[in-house]
């Protein structure tokens, strides 16, 4: 064997242990705490918690695992970090566009609406869905909910306070996502702070709910589903959709991140699209 | 069946013209999956993909969430997110920006070399910072090929010159060359 082939042996058993080593940390964390990431996709998974054990200056993905099992508060660290999502108001302004198009109509013919924000992270996607509804009128029938497995998070996003450093690219995208007001008309600033207007989230009910171990809770005229599904393997996927389609009203809307789409599941059956693109489905059975 | 090759390909400043100068060049019956990751600002990922499209001979497009990765197509990275390779199918994150930019070149190299080791070539192209070279390296640690722009002829040198440090002994070729490479697959 050549030197070169030694080597590659050697990365090749270092790669191998990396992978036992997360199973291994994912497997006690699901029995110590109750937190179950063992059927998220494995890639970006393991680079989150290669991450999490360069911030938190251990020695390898096993040392971590030794000292999770006995310290609440890594554990915590350990899920803020791995749910860390950035992302900005009205990204995707063409999706708010076909929103306004194709969902808005359909609300309005409704008296009393649910809403649920599956994985809401800090909230940017629920002030921008607050902010469209007030526009349109209709945000006094609409009861929002919106969850995540991570209340720090919850945390944030409840308070609505953002960096004053985001709001030229949300006014941007609000525009562009057809906004008709002044998006100052929804925040204060201070501080360096965009503090979101209070009343806007009157209606929102802000809770922790995991989607991998918790039930169905309600029966909603939208769920927003955007960029969660990624993080899952397929088998993981399939049987949230399962919890969403149980979660939908009869003619719900569903809605998906721009990379995402039903093809993987069982329910694609159960839909049919009213915006290929945009991910925007109806149900129909 | 031999298995394919995997050609990854990162840039920024400039590259978006490289890949006129690429693409075009490639024919029908490409043999190898090419996967793209371009920063750019969010204005322009409007124009890009009709453009490149318009000028290529083999399936292009953004992928979708745990798309098979496939022989003869050519995958580009869509803004605002992180593509990464798992298994034999794509991966997507919404992580922080890593060097500032998101696509990561770094995050889709680094686990294209995890997953498909030798048969990986990494291409840096022109632009600015140094996102890649780690990812280079990456792919120069699993036994794969490691191309370089020639930061002469780069609009942005930050990139080629950061993955030559990171990779000295890679094959530094003009766009010409690469653009010939890519296309003798």
């Amino acid at each position: 064997m050549n030197e070169e082939d030694q080597q590659s042996v050697e990365v090749s058993t270092e790669i191998d242990l990396e992978d036992i080593e997360v199973r291994l940390l994912l497997e006690a964390i699901y029995q110590r705490w109750g937190y179950d990431f063992r059927d998220y996709a494995p890639i970006s998974l393991k680079r989150r918690i290669l991450r999490i054990v360069e911030i938190e200056k251990v020695q390898s993905i096993s040392a971590l695992q030794e000292q999770i099992l006995r310290d609440s508060s890594l554990m915590q660290r350990f899920l803020n970090q791995l749910m860390v999502s950035v992302t900005s108001m009205f990204r995707d302004p063409h999706f708010y566009l076909s929103f306004r198009k194709l969902v808005m109509p359909l609300l309005k013919e409704k008296q009393q609406l649910r809403i649920w924000h599956a994985g809401c992270a800090s909230g940017e996607e629920v002030y921008s869905m607050l902010i469209l509804l007030h526009e349109e009128g209709i945000i006094d029938r609409v009861r929002i909910y919106a969850t995540d497995l991570d209340q720090t998070g919850l945390d944030k996003a409840r308070q609505g306070i953002y960096s004053i450093d985001s709001i030229k690219e949300y006014t941007e995208n609000f525009q562009a996502a057809g906004g008709k007001t002044p998006f100052s008309n929804y925040y204060y600033s201070g501080h360096g702070n965009a503090v979101m207007r209070r009343d806007l989230s009157e209606n929102v009910v802000w809770a922790q709910h995991n989607l991998v171990t918790d039930a169905s809770f309600n029966e909603f005229d939208v769920i927003f589903c955007r960029n969660v599904l990624i993080y899952f393997n397929e088998k993981l996927q399939d049987r949230v959709h399962k919890l969403l389609h149980d979660s939908l009203t009869e003619d719900g809307i569903l809605i998906l991140g721009r990379q995402e789409s039903l093809r993987l599941t069982s329910h694609v059956p159960n839909y049919s699209a009213l915006d290929r693109r945009e991910k925007i489905y109806q149900r129909i059975q | 069946m031999t298995p394919f090759s995997v050609l990854v390909m990162g840039g920024s400043l400039g590259a978006l013209d490289a890949l006129h100068e690429i693409l075009p060049r490639i024919s029908q019956n490409f043999s190898a999956a090419l996967i793209i990751v371009l920063h750019r600002e969010k204005e322009e990922s409007g124009g890009l993909m009709p453009l490149l499209i318009r000028n290529c001979a083999v399936p292009i497009g953004f992928p979708e969430d745990k798309d098979s990765i496939l022989a003869g197509h050519i995958y580009v990275a869509p803004p605002n997110y992180h593509l990464l390779i798992e298994e034999d199918h794509f991966a997507y994150s919404m992580d922080e920006p890593e060097d500032y930019a998101r696509p990561s070149i770094d995050a889709l190299f680094e686990s294209a070399a995890e997953r498909y080791k030798n048969r990986v070539t990494g291409i840096v192209l022109t632009g600015m910072r140094q996102d890649g070279a780690r990812g280079l390296a990456a792919i120069k640690g699993h036994n794969g090929e490691a191309i370089v722009q020639s930061p002469l002829e780069a609009i942005g040198d930050g990139m080629p010159l950061a993955a030559l440090r990171a990779v000295p002994n890679a094959k530094v070729l003009t766009l010409r060359e690469i653009a010939e490479f890519v296309a003798s697959f």
